[in-house]
Order: C-alpha cells, then structure tokens, then sequence
C-alpha cells in the first residue's frame, strides 16, 4: 500500500516536474541546478524592464542587445555539462 | 516606524508604446510591471483594443473610454503564475493582422493562443486558451503573420536547448539552430498546430510582420506575406515554400568604426499605405532603416535596404496616419517626428538582394559584404514635438540653492552617454512668457474686457494706479485711448463687461455704466462714503461703502442697473468681496460671499425672495485679504457637475478652500494651505476654456482641473502684483500681470505637470555627484563604457588622417544625436564636470586620459593638511563590467582653484581593484576598494593606506558616517555597520543584515537606522539595537567586538527590519528631507525610470491606523488594471511591512460616489474628510 503511494507520488512528480520547468528535486546534479538558476536570472533580466536598463547603462548597450545576448545565453549558460558517469 | 509611500513623479520611461500622443492622455497606476502590448482591430470593427502582457499572470484586454478619459478592463484571463518568469507568458505578445486571436508567449516553453471574437451583442469575446507548449524551447520572438482570412498564424524565433545540455563535447551546443516555427491555428478545429519549422540565422533576433493576403474586392494581394528575420549584420526575408532574399544592414561609415563589430535591429515598424507598404528598422546605434520589398502577388522580386534617417534608439516606434513618426526612447526624452518625405528620391545607396546571387542565399553562413552609409543630419524626418522624460535617473540631490525660493530644488542627473543631462526639477508649472514691457508708474491692478458679450477676443486692457486709471486698446498694437467713458482721474476697484454690450467700472466714487453708444450712466456714493471693495458679474454688482454697508445692483431686461432699495449693514468694515459667475441660463448668482475685519466671512442671500439676508458664517484665524467663489470640477467631490467652492484668501498667507452648498449656503469641507508670506490675492481666470483661480502671495500658485481632477501647483515665474485672463488673437488662451511696474503676457503651456525641468547638458553618462561644503558648485563624474576617450580617439583620428583623407563631417557629427563610435567593451571615456546649478551651466571639464573611468568622488577635508578640502575622485583603467576587473585602480587627488571653479591635480595612488565608494571621515579618506574598507591619510606624493578590513562579500558601493561609525553598503550583501576605533587603529564590523540584499543606495534615517534601496525595485528601513548601539560606543578599543562570535557566519549583531515596500523602480537615490519650508523630514527616492516619491513618517498612531483601513478597503474595491494583485505587487520579493501605498489610497479620489462614501462610512468619516486627509498627507509633506 505505501509503496503503491508512493509510486503515484512519484508520477505525480515527474509530471509537475515536465511541467514546470526549473522545478529542482533531490537528486539534482550541481550542473543542471546552477544552469536552471542561470536561465531563470536571464529570464528575470529580459523580464523585468528595470534590470535590463541597470546592465545597458552600465555596458554601454542599447536595450535591444542586452535582451538579446540574455536570451542567447540562455541555450547554455554555464558552459558544457560534464560527462555522465553512465557513459 | 510606519510609513506613507507616495509617488510624486510617475517612471517616464515608455517600455513598449503602440499609440503615440504627444500629450499624455491618460496614465494609470496598475500596480504591476507592463512586459509588452498590443494592439488590435476585430475585423469590420473601427476601434482599437489594448492587450496587456504583464507580471500578473494574466492577459487584459483594455478598451479606451474617452468620455471618462480613462482604460476600460473588457477582459481578464488567468493563465499562471504571478511573476515574470521563465515558463510563465507575458513577455512576448503578438496579434494577428485581422484581430481574430492573440499569442502571448513567455521566454521559455509556454506559448498560449486566444482566439477573439464578437458575440450577438457585438461585445468582444475571448476564448479559453490553446496551447502550443514546446518543452526545452528559448523564444527569442514572435510576430503575428498576416495571412489574410485564411487561418491565423504565428511565427516564432526559437531555439531548441534539449541536446546541448546533454552533450558534454559542446558539439550539439554549436551545432544549435534557430529555428522559425509558423503556428497555424485551426479556427475550424479549434486548435493549434506546428505548421512548418526551419533553421534560420544563428543570430536572429527579431521578427518583423509583413503584409499579405488578398483584397477581397480586387483579388490582388496586398504583400506577399512572411517575415522579415533581422539577425546579426543582415535581414532575410522568409516565407513558407519561398525563396528567401537576404541583404546586409548598412553600417556608418565612420573613421572609428570597427569593422569587426556586428549591428542588429531593436525595433522596427511597418507602415502600410494605399497599395503599398514599407518598414523602418532601427539600429543599435538609432539608425533607421528603410525596407521596401519588391512583389509581384506573392512572389518577392526583391528586398532593399537604404538608411533613413538617425533619432534616438526607441523601445518603440509608432507611424500615425497623419504623418508623424513617434520614437518612444529607451533613454531620455522621447520625440514625435514629422515626415517630410519617404526618402523616394535621394543619392542615399540602396542594396538589394538582387544585386548578391541567389538573392543573397547563395551560402547563408558567409556573411555578405559590408554594406556602408554616410550618416548625416534629418533629411526625411523633422522634429516635430519633445516629451521630456527623466529616465534613467542615475543619481540626484535635493537641494535649495536657487535664490528666491522656498523650496529645495531636486538635482537630478539623467540620461545615458551624449544624451545625458543634469536636470534641475522644479515643483510648479511653467509659464511661458510672449510680452514684457514696462509701464509708466506702479499700477496696482490690471483687467481686460471685451466690448460685447460675444466678442471673441478682449479689446482693452486697464490698468488701475493709485491716482489714475489707463485704458489700453488691443489691437495690432497696444496703445493708450482716451474715449472709452471710463473716468481716467480715479482709481478703478472693479472693471467688467455687463448685460450685452455695455461696460462698467467701479472706482472709489461711484460706478460707471457705459453704454454701447458711449452714454454713461453713473450711480455716486453718498457723500462722504467711498467704495471699498466690489464685485461684479454679467448681471449683479456689489459695492461695499466704507461705512460698512453692501449696495446691491441688479441688471434689469432693458439692460439698466438698478439698485436694490436696502443697504445692508454689516457691522465691521468689508475686506472683500466675491460673488461668481452667473449660471448658464439663470439671471443671477444668488450666494454673496464677504470677508469682514472682524476675521469672519458671511455668505449672504442674493435670492429675491431673501436679498441680502446672511445665510452662513466662517471664523477665521485672521483678516480675509481676498475671497473668489468659483464653480469648479473637481470628480473627487462631484463628478458630473462642477462645485461651487469659496477660496478665502487670509493676510497672514493662508488659504482656506471651502465648498459652498448650492441649495442652503452652508460652508462644508475647509482646506487649507500656506502659499507664501504676502496676503494673498485671489484672482478667476479662465485656462483652456475653463475657470481657474491665481492665487498669488509671494509665490503664485494656480488652482484648476486637469483631467477632471483639481490641482493646485505654483507658477515657476517672478512674483504677480495682480493678474488677469488675457485673450488676444496671437495669444488666446493668455494671461496678463503685473510686477512692479511691468506688464507681462504669459501662458501656461503644460498643465498637469507637477515638475518643471531645466536641463544642463553633459558629455557622458553621469555616474554620481556632490556638493561642496562651502561653494555652490556641483562635482560630477561620467564614463562611458564601450566609446574611445577624446585623447584615444583624436589619436587614432591622426594616425588615419596620416595615411589618407578621412571624412571630417562625419567625424564632426553631434554625438546627442548620432552617438560616438562604438568601441570594444572594457574601453571608456570619462571626466570629472564642474556644475553652476545657478547658472545653469558647466564651468569646467576635465576629461580623463589613459583608459581611466571615474566611479566614485568626494570632498575630504584632510586634518594632516589643516582641514584643506580636497576632491578625491575614484577611478579604474581598462575596466571590465562583468566579471568586475580592471587593470588598475587609482585615487586621484585635486585641489580646488579659483574658489572651486577650477581643479589642479595633486597626485594618484594605484590601488588593486575599482574604488566604487569614498567618503571623508574624520579627516581623513575612507574608501571602499573593491571587497576592501580602508582609511587613507593624505602624504605628499600619495595617499597612506592607514587601516582595512576586508571581509566584506562581494564590493562596497556606498559609505556613509556618523561620528566614529561607517555605515557600508555592499553591491551583493546588504548593509553593514563598522565602527572605527581610533586607538587601536581598527576597522570593525560589529553589525550587519540577516538577508542578502544588492544594495544600490542608501540613506541614514538617524545613528542606528539605515534606508535602503535594492536593484529589484524594493526600499526597507534597518534598525540596529540601540543597546548594542551604545554598547560598541562605550568599547574604546573595540576589544569586545573583535571577540565577540559572529552569528549566522557574519557580523556578531543583526539588524532588525522595520519596513519593506516593493517600489517597482530601481532605487537609485535616497534622501532625508525636509520639502516644504518648516515640514517634516521625509525620505525622497528616485529611481531608474524616472520615479520619483518620497516616504513620509506618521506622526501619530491614529493616522496610521486609518490609512491602513483605507488601504485594504482600497484593496478591495480597486482592481488592478492588468490583473495584479496589489498586495503581492508591493510584497513582490519580502511581504510590505509596516508601508502603505499612498498612490492606491489616492486613488479613492477616482472612485464612483457610491464607494466612496461605502468605504468612508466604514471608516466613520464623511467623504471629504478622507479626501481631506490624503490630500493632507500629500501637501504637508511634499507641498505637491
């Protein structure tokens, strides 16, 4: 019966987890943890006008680029993943 | 500690625009940040709808109501979460062309399409959402497709990161592509799908709608639809099952310009004409670009590109039918530009695809040739009209250093790079001065009139000495008449024009009734009685004697005076007098207000039924010196018709505003204000066709209805004996006044601002500035990143000059306009700028040399030279922005010169990291270096490091001191309390906050409290333990502190957070003041965008506790235009402790009676009493 549980608790969980992206869980690796913080900082900076004017003044930037190279950096923030133990 | 936060000067900035207007119509608060907008027309319909992106979570759609003058909410659908975040939409919007759905879509994943339609009732519809979700997306854009009446579709930039975050060789990361994806919604099935999905350009960036789909009347399309895709260097046209047509971005064709350095569009418009359309795409630099497509039905010929014109970079642009083109800057004043022609036929090259094989195709990775422009002056484009905006506020002071003025002024340094400017901001209107001239002695009072009740225009002006009385007519030009009947020996009390045609002047004698042919009727006082006082209408006049009786007059039908056969008696001697304009459609006014020395003001009964019976009375504190009953709109009391308020003007300056009820006469509802030292005058004169009142002391002050709200702002003009309405052909809507012996003839052109700017100009973003300690002028540092210094550009300018000729006009190019060159980051330009703020003007520049950027600045009196102050300025060479470096940090020293007008270098000590923060301290320097606070004493060739500390988290940017504290404020970590104690030479931190916060400015509230302001929009007030306080004091040699254990791996003390309130502007400066003469100290803030407000203490218990029932209530009735919660706006990051938000109180005033009144009787209050009380708030404490 718990097990039963807790296998639903956990589909339930993977579907939250597809479904809200960035959403951390325990076994998260530092990689995948630090590139879901960086993606969501860019985010925050396009998404809040106020950050993106702060970086563009203090670049020398117009606001359309700033948005711009926060959105580009977003496919990889944090550089490569590392190499999985698997492989 | 509990505090009002109120917004004197709403954000300026313009984040996305869609309608241009050059006047502001209508701005209001939502409570919420706007992410994107746009608009839309359901097919067949005439009307434009406004769809709002926002951080709530939710999609609004806004309908203009301009009777009300304000945005109507027609829909709110919830689709997530509150917040702007990564999965949940609102950053992107577009629409398609026909106005039959909407996508909004957010950076990552979530994309949502709403489909729009009419119901039975004509009343727009929306649907619930579809979605078109793709997990492990990036959307860099979307646009709307125009497809004519097939099904809508949407074209999105994405970018796919699910491989590269799994190949650990980084191939799959190189090898991602960008990709264009079509939506096709299926009106028929009702629901979306991915139609058609190609890699474009890596460094796509931004997608531009172009115009398709046929006519249904001709059959002949009206583009061939698709997109423009603006990348990196180049645009490509692209369309489903289409040849692509690519062309480069011209580049300038300036000397410095690197040719490395790539150019892409931020914003772009098109505008479609009769059967033709075109686009205009602006650069990064704020060069516009025209973009023409050459078709044939669907079939593209050719895409071409030629420059246009350059204005500044826009977050928007915005064509209006009418010819004007509205930039909506991203930094500055935004402008309204009117085209002068379409760039049709100029020398100006074009480059077409046609002219590149395979339209530019041929290899899409290989960029084309470098395509070249000369910019040049406007050519296409005039300017047409400014809106003057304060965005970015980078820092600022209040000060009082203007003479004349009882107000501090706010110093505002604003802009970025050549557009920057130090703006002087001012609380009143301004007024526009078109006539001066001086008059022959001192009059002291001035009238016009016209000479038939239905003359457009005033034909004469008089002016009233004390022995005299000059009459003027206007004409072509102004000049004295003699024949006009008035008695030209006497002084005139009263002038007005009467009945239809006939004029009349009171003067102490008598009164004049001259009719169109010149009779003169006159009525003569007793003898031995003079008038003292009158007032007058189209109909009535009354005339106090000095025996203290009123005389009545009344206009009969055949057009005479007649006196009404009792005088009354008031039994103290009149000071004033007032009655107001006759009611349209009425014979007469039937209220008579009179000011009496007794200090008492009665309302009497002009009625037939009651003439001349007293029907109120109203105490005063002292002698009325002036009374004006006018009949206003103000919608926070009535808002369809206007009140009837009596102003009583008093001698000792204060001015009480009472409104007058129109059916009993009652006197309800007194306000009151100090305008200035002098008894006040009061004076009714029609603004913009409406009646307004001048009420002037030593300051003149307007009282008038802008938007349907009443406001009450000084005049920023010399001191007014006396005033008048002033309507002449070449000035309709004028004023006319006098000081001293002068005329003046004024306007006032921009109701509704609050703050007049004047501005200096500077070279360079300013980065901060201070004052001196004894002379007026302001000390001011600006760098530019990313621009070549003057010495390295005149360098590099004569190196080329060597090899060849280089184009000197477009060297000479005002860079307020075009810029200056774009240099690699880690290149900076900088001076140090001495500003006369009286003057207005720079006094001197100093520009700095060798790759050194100026950060910080002070004045430090240096005990080991006597006390002579000297300004230490903290510079960086070859600064890095992120990560923070530089290749060496210095602290330049100067001594003042010619009494502070000039600077003469000492010398310069290299440091290891970029000094954001100096401070004088105890006559000596304290300077945060980077992660380090350090004390500096001042040597002969450099200065002495004396003490440091460096645990410090992450840089130190701002210091304050009091006594032998240091107040340090970190870039990452919140604010710290270090102490200095002397004999053991330490630096001590002994306190510091319980929560990371990224500090950008701070303010001492008093020795142990500290205001803070963070980058994410937030203020909150720390409070340190008094105990502790007092405890490190006593410690001389701070033994106790250095062994104390730390708490919570930091200072051994935290402070306690007393207040917190999510502004929604970055703080940029906060200040403790006093705004009006003899108020209260409040803190002012400015932030980023423009925003200035101001936090003001309750003083008592009570207030506090009623504001806050009125905050919740206001909560409850007034929901936020796009759909945000209030209370989760202003707690956006840490709940609102302890702040009420005074601009959603104020909003009680817009409300419909029925609430109003619902929510003051919850608060036991009358209507006017809560009103009272706001507005209370507000001018004793800011005067505005």
């Amino acid at each position: 019966m718990a097990s039963e549980l807790r296998y639903t608790a956990n589909t339930q969980l993977e579907h939250l987890h597809a479904r809200y992206t960035g959403t951390g869980h325990a076994d998260i690796s530092k990689y995948d943890w630090v590139t879901h913080q960086h993606r969501d900082t860019l985010a925050s900076i396009v998404g809040h006008p106020t950050l993106t004017s702060y970086l563009a003044i203090a670049d020398g930037e117009s606001l359309g680029r700033i948005r711009f190279e926060m959105t580009e950096k977003m496919l990889q923030p944090c550089g490569p993943p590392p190499r999985r133990d698997e492989d | 500690m509990h505090l009002y936060n109120l917004t004197l000067q709403h954000p300026t900035v313009a984040t996305q625009a869609i309608t241009g207007k050059m006047a502001t119509v209508i701005a209001t608060d939502v409570f919420g940040s706007i992410r994107s907008l746009a608009a839309f027309r359901l097919t067949g319909g005439t009307k434009d709808y406004a769809i709002v992106g926002s951080d709530s979570g939710r999609i609004v759609i806004l309908d203009y109501d301009p009777k009300t003058a304000s945005f109507v909410k027609l829909h709110q659908e919830t689709y997530g979460k509150s917040g702007a975040r990564r999965i949940v939409p609102g950053q992107y919007l577009a629409t398609d062309p026909k106005g039959r759905s909407v996508m909004i879509s957010a950076v990552e994943k979530s994309k949502l399409v709403y489909i729009l339609n009419r119901d039975a009732a004509a009343n727009l519809t929306i649907s619930s959402p579809l979605e078109a979700h793709k997990a492990n997306t990036i959307v860099h854009h979307i646009v709307g497709l125009d497809v004519g009446f097939e099904n809508p579709m949407f074209a999105a930039l994405e970018v796919d990161y699910a491989e590269s975050d799994q190949d650990h060789t980084g191939q799959a990361f190189k090898d991602t592509e960008k990709m264009l994806t079509y939506y096709e919604l299926d009106l028929g099935l009702n629901h979306v799908v991915r139609k058609w999905s190609e890699p474009t350009d890596r460094r796509a960036n931004l997608l531009v709608q172009v115009p398709g789909g046929q006519l249904a009347s001709s059959e002949r399309f009206d583009g061939p639809s698709g997109v423009l895709i603006c990348c990196e260097d180049h645009i490509i046209y692209r369309h489903m099952d289409a040849p692509q047509h690519r062309v480069p971005i011209p580049r300038r064709k300036h000397p410095l310009e690197d040719p490395s350095r790539t150019i892409i569009i931020v914003t772009a418009v098109m505008h479609k004409m009769k059967g033709a359309f075109f686009f205009l795409l602006q650069s990064e630099d704020g060069d516009l670009y025209k973009v023409t497509i050459e078709h044939e039905e669907e079939e593209v010929r050719s895409l071409k590109i030629k420059y246009f014109d350059t204005v500044p970079v826009a977050s928007s642009l915005c064509i209006l039918k009418s010819g004007f083109l509205f930039v909506a800057a991203e930094f500055g004043n935004h402008y309204l530009y009117q085209f002068q022609k379409l760039g049709d036929d100029d020398n100006e090259p074009e480059y077409s695809s046609t002219a590149y094989p395979a339209f530019g195709m041929a290899n899409p990775n290989v960029p084309l040739p470098h395509a070249h422009f000369r910019p040049r002056p406007l050519e296409n484009l005039a300017v047409a009209d400014e809106l003057e905006s304060l965005d970015p506020i980078i820092d600022s002071k209040v000060l009082n250093v203007l003479p004349n003025s009882d107000a501090p002024q706010i110093f505002a340094a604003c802009g970025r790079g050549g557009r920057s400017s130090l703006r002087i901001l001012r609380h009143g209107l301004e007024v526009e001065e078109s006539v001066s001239s001086e008059l022959p002695g001192i009059p002291n009072a001035v009238w016009t009139t016209k000479r038939k009740e239905d003359d457009e225009y005033d034909s004469y002006i008089i002016l009233s000495f004390v022995n005299g009385t000059l009459v003027l007519s206007i004409g072509e030009t102004i000049e004295e008449v003699q024949d006009t009947g008035f008695l030209s020996s006497a002084p005139t009390l009263a002038v007005q024009q009467i009945g239809a045609d006939a004029l009349l002047q009171v003067h102490p004698q008598g009164i004049r009734h001259v009719l169109a042919d010149r009779r003169v009727n006159e009525w003569r006082v007793p003898p031995g009685k003079t008038i003292v006082s009158a007032t007058t209408n189209k109909r009535q006049v009354v005339v106090a004697l000095s025996s203290a009786e009123l005389v009545y007059f009344e206009l009969d039908l055949d057009g005479q005076l007649n006196e009404y056969q009792d005088r009354k008696a008031m039994g103290s001697t009149v000071l004033a007098l007032s009655m107001a304009e006759v009611p349209e459609g009425r014979q007469r006014t039937p209220f008579l207000a009179v000011g009496c020395e007794d200090q008492t003001v009665r309302i009497i009964s002009l009625d037939p039924e009651t003439t001349l019976e007293a029907i109120s009375l109203q105490a005063l504190t002292a002698p009325a010196s002036s009374i004006c009953i006018a009949e206003m709109l103000d919608a926070s009391i009535n808002k369809t018709q206007p009140t009837l308020f009596v102003n009583i003007g008093l001698q000792n300056g204060v001015l009480l505003r009472t409104v007058l009820d129109p059916i009993n006469g009652q006197l309800t509802d007194t306000r009151t204000r100090f305008l200035g030292t002098r008894p006040i005058r009061l004076i009714r004169v029609q603004i913009q066709r409406n009646p307004a009142i001048l009420a002037l002391s030593s300051r003149s002050w307007l009282n008038y209805t802008h938007q349907n709200l009443m406001h009450f702002t000084p005049l920023i003009f010399e001191n007014l004996d006396y005033a008048w309405s002033f309507s002449a052909e070449l000035s309709p809507e004028g004023l006319i006044g006098i000081t001293g012996s002068t005329l003046r003839i004024f306007q006032i052109p921009k109701l509704g601002t609050k703050l007049k700017q004047d501005s200096i100009p500077l070279s360079y973003t300013p980065r901060k500035f201070i004052t001196h300690p004894s002379n007026h002028y302001f000390y001011m540092i600006e760098g530019d990143n990313r621009v070549m210094g003057p010495e390295a550009a005149t360098a590099r300018l004569d190196e080329l000059r060597k090899k060849g000729p280089i184009d000197e006009e477009v060297v000479d190019l005002p860079p307020e306009v075009f810029g200056r060159p774009k240099a690699p980051a880690g290149t900076w330009a900088s001076c140090i700028r001495i500003i006369d703020p009286i003057e207005a003007k720079t006094v001197a520049v100093l520009p700095l040399d060798c790759n050194e950027a100026a950060f910080s600045i002070a004045v430090v009196p240096f005990s080991a030279r006597e006390g002579e102050l000297i300004l230490v300025v903290g510079t960086a060479a070859d600064t890095l922005i992120s990560p923070r470096s530089c290749s060496s940090g210095f602290l330049r020293t100067y001594r003042f010169t010619q009494d502070g007008a000039n600077l003469e270098f000492l010398h310069k000590t290299e440091t290891d990291d970029v000094p954001l923060a100096l401070l004088g301290f105890q006559g000596r320097l304290v300077a945060g270096v980077g992660k380090a606070l350090r004390i500096y004493e001042i040597g002969k060739k450099k200065l002495l490091r004396k003490a440091e500390n460096k645990t410090f988290g992450s840089a130190i940017i701002t210091l304050h001191t009091q006594g032998s504290r240091i107040i340090v404020g970190d870039m990452q970590e919140s604010v710290s309390f270090a102490a200095y104690k002397a004999p053991e030479n330490r630096l001590l931190v002994f306190g510091d906050d319980s929560q990371q916060r990224w500090v950008t400015a701070v303010a001492m509230v008093d020795y142990n409290t500290v205001a803070v302001g963070d980058r994410f929009g937030n203020v909150f007030v720390n409070r340190l333990d008094a105990k502790v306080s007092e405890q490190v004091d006593d410690d001389p040699t701070g033994a106790g502190i250095l062994h104390e254990k730390g708490q919570l791996m930091g200072a051994p003390h935290k402070t306690k957070m007393l207040t917190h309130f999510h502004v929604g502007d970055m703080i940029t400066s906060i200040h403790k003041v006093s705004m009006v003469a003899g108020g209260r100290e409040i803190l002012l803030y400015t932030c980023l965008h423009g925003t200035i407000g101001i936090l003001v203490p309750f003083v008592s218990k009570e207030d506090s506790d009623f504001i806050s029932t009125l905050e919740q209530h206001m909560r409850t009735e007034q929901s936020s235009l796009v759909g945000r919660d209030q209370l989760s706006w202003r707690g956006y990051y840490v709940p609102v402790k302890s702040v009420v938000d005074g601009d959603l109180c104020e909003n009680f005033a817009r409300l419909p009676s029925g609430k109003q009144s619902s929510i003051a009787g919850e608060l036991d209050r009358s209507v006017g009493e809560v009103l009272k009380k706001l507005e209370q708030l507000r001018t004793t404490t800011s005067g505005f």
